[in-house]
């Protein structure tokens, strides 16, 4: 007779699943991969090694090299051999490894992916994903962290998605990849490692749907990408004071959902905008224009921007800190607005 | 011998439509611009006579004659050119992207160089869907310095992707001749960069494309990878539209010289002298097609011009 036998029985408590962002985002592909044979990904280093930030590690041994290519570094080749093959049926995942190298293959990305159905008087449609990292962070500098939605939003025809945390980027992956447009997923090099609760299951999330990660009463921040865990921790902070911030992360840029947005603002009559990208010409001006020509009447107070100053991301980390919004500036910009009225 | 009246009536549909266009075009009656062919028929005609319908082609900016002859009908193109609804692109396109996916046309298109790696693409389809189709590109002699064209090459070749590379050399990009783009004297040497053969060919003598090509689409189909063509050829309008030369950059006399060497011309001298078509035939083959060109034009210019209510149609799939 051992103790260990006379336990009294443990009813074994279903614990979340945590996984990466980066983990997450390889188990959405891989599950679209055995959903659709139709998928294939080509990119730089992407096979054999994996991706330089492991988005594609193991997908060789499941998949082979029928479905998992790796390219010489020609990202305009890249690009167009996506859109070639989906112009053909097929569902091709293009890796441009990092977002600043899209300016060597803008042209197959804007003037062909995102154009061929419109100019071909619809006789084809172009579903292509494209996956990118962007951001901040890492001191990689200014040929390395950038954040270009802007660039992509403006173009019509392609989607663009920035998920902000592991379970959006399991998800958007997988609604991308089943979406007959050309789509970007901009996956944030600083989120790579960070966990969340993940399901196991494949699913999707909706396209051109926002999120409300936090509701509030006082000041609505719409953040973009990464800036949606700063708005929440800087949400947190304010709390604490007293004011309740409202949350919303647009998941998708391109097409952008405004009406939830517009609901927010009728509620709390007071915005914010955050994004990591340089302020000037970004998506942020857009969203602002777009709340005045639609919800005017009910703002407090100015819509308010927050994002990068007019420069190329800095090197030096005490540098690139100042740079990257974070949630003092977030929290500061909602008391600013407080402040008002 | 049936190639030659197969190469001999694409060649007449092509240089018949874009005589009809060039002057629908000074007439003031079509919009946009217009990048005639004419001159250049032999290649279109002897390539796609090597093909079949599901092969797939990419296309430049000068693409009419590679979609009449890849078998694109008459009624959509001169639709399209006029902008209407019935055309080839719902007029949304217009003359440099007209194409038509039953035909493996592609798409012309309005970047030199671009349709390279889609016509890469397009043969990474096939192979990954084990048919046996191939898909060749053309370009011109300017294409080949851009970045595009070289990685779209690289590419094709790393990958042994069934794809035919095409250059219709009709020396000159744009307006600038030959010898002030590139230092070459063939293009062809640009293919031995990235290990694939080429040859070189009469580009007015649509028999010689013909055997290049068919024997290239061959040996692409058959699994041995890209291989380019190089076509001498010449075109005899200008850049754009009909009679633009604000500026001489090229000589009546050179002009002479290459028209005296016409395409059709030749085959059709060929055909007679070895009995291959009486000359009645020949013409009979004009006229039958200028009664279609004049048939497609009267329905284009009947046909509804788009409803600006549908302006956002096609920007999105779903």
């Amino acid at each position: 007779m051992t103790t260990t036998t006379e336990a009294p029985a443990v009813t074994p408590v279903a614990a979340p699943r945590k996984l990466s962002y980066v983990k997450a985002f390889n188990e959405g592909l891989a599950q679209a991969m055995r959903e659709d044979e139709n998928v294939f990904v080509a990119g730089e280093d992407v096979a054999g090694y994996g991706g330089v930030f492991r988005m594609f590690d193991n997908l060789l041994d499941e998949f082979g090299p029928r479905r998992m290519i790796d390219t010489p570094i020609s990202e305009a080749a890249l690009v167009g051999l996506g859109v070639g093959a989906a112009a053909r049926g097929l569902r091709p995942v293009v890796d441009l490894m990092f977002m600043d190298f899209i300016g060597v293959c803008l042209d197959q990305i804007v003037n062909q992916a995102a154009k061929m159905k419109y100019m071909f008087g619809g006789a084809l449609s172009v579903p292509l994903t494209i996956t990118t990292a962007s951001g901040a962070g890492l001191g990689a500098a200014a040929q390395h962290s950038q954040s270009l939605e802007a660039w992509l939003a403006h173009v019509p025809g392609l989607k663009v998605v920035m998920p902000c945390d592991a379970y959006t980027a399991k998800g958007l992956t997988v609604s991308a990849i089943r979406d007959d447009n050309p789509v970007v997923i901009m996956l944030n090099k600083v989120l790579l490692g960070s966990a969340g609760e993940v399901p196991e299951e494949i699913y999707g999330i909706p396209l051109g749907q926002a999120h409300t990660a936090r509701h509030g009463s006082d000041v609505t921040v719409i953040a973009l990408g990464r800036m949606v865990g700063e708005a929440l921790a800087a949400a947190d902070e304010l709390a604490a004071e007293g004011v309740e911030i409202e949350v919303i992360d647009p998941r998708t840029v391109q097409p952008l959902d405004t009406e939830t947005m517009f609901a927010s603002v009728r509620r709390t009559n007071r915005v914010l905008v955050v994004h990591e990208a340089v302020t000037f010409g970004g998506l942020g001006a857009e969203i602002a224009a777009q709340i005045q020509d639609s919800v005017f009447d009910y703002l407090d107070a100015p819509v308010l921007r927050i994002g990068a100053p007019f420069s190329p991301v800095p090197f030096s980390p005490v540098l690139e800190k100042a740079y990257v919004p974070d949630r003092a500036r977030i929290a500061q910009g909602c008391r600013r607005l407080l402040e008002r009225s | 011998m049936q190639i030659i009246k197969d190469l001999h009536e694409r060649m007449v549909r092509i240089r018949l439509f874009e005589t009809e266009a060039g002057k629908l075009m000074e007439a003031g009656k079509l919009p946009g611009f217009l990048h005639l062919y004419v001159g250049q028929e032999a290649v279109a005609a002897g390539v796609m006579a090597a093909l079949r319908d599901d092969d797939q082609i990419t296309s430049t900016h000068r693409g009419h004659g590679h979609a009449v002859a890849k078998g694109v009908g008459f009624r959509e193109m001169y639709a399209e050119l006029y902008g209407r609804v019935t055309g080839a692109c719902l007029g949304r396109g217009g003359s440099m992207h007209i194409n038509d996916l039953a035909r493996g046309m592609l798409g012309a298109n309005g970047i030199v160089g671009a349709g390279v790696p889609i016509a890469v693409g397009a043969a990474f389809a096939a192979r990954y869907k084990g048919e046996d189709s191939v898909a060749v590109t053309f370009f011109g002699d300017g294409a080949t310095n851009i970045g595009a064209w070289h990685e779209g090459a690289n590419m094709a070749a790393i990958l042994g992707l069934p794809v035919v590379f095409v250059c219709e050399n009709n020396g000159y990009a744009e307006f600038t001749p030959q010898s002030g783009h590139m230092l070459l004297t063939d293009v062809a040497d640009r293919a031995a960069a990235y290990g694939m053969p080429s040859v070189i060919v009469d580009g007015m003598d649509a028999v010689a494309v013909h055997r290049a090509a068919a024997e290239a689409v061959e040996r692409a189909r058959a699994g041995a990878g890209p291989m380019m063509i190089e076509a001498k050829t010449y075109r005899y309008f200008d850049h754009q539209g009909v009679k633009g030369l604000r500026h001489p950059y090229r000589s009546d006399e050179e002009v002479a010289e290459w028209k005296a060497r016409d395409p059709i011309d030749l085959l059709e001298a060929r055909a007679i002298a070895d009995g291959t078509a009486t000359r009645a035939e020949l013409d009979d083959v004009w006229r039958r097609t200028r009664d279609e060109i004049a048939e497609a034009i009267a329905y284009a210019e009947a046909s509804p011009l788009p409803d600006p209510a549908d302006l956002l149609l096609n920007v999105y799939s779903g």
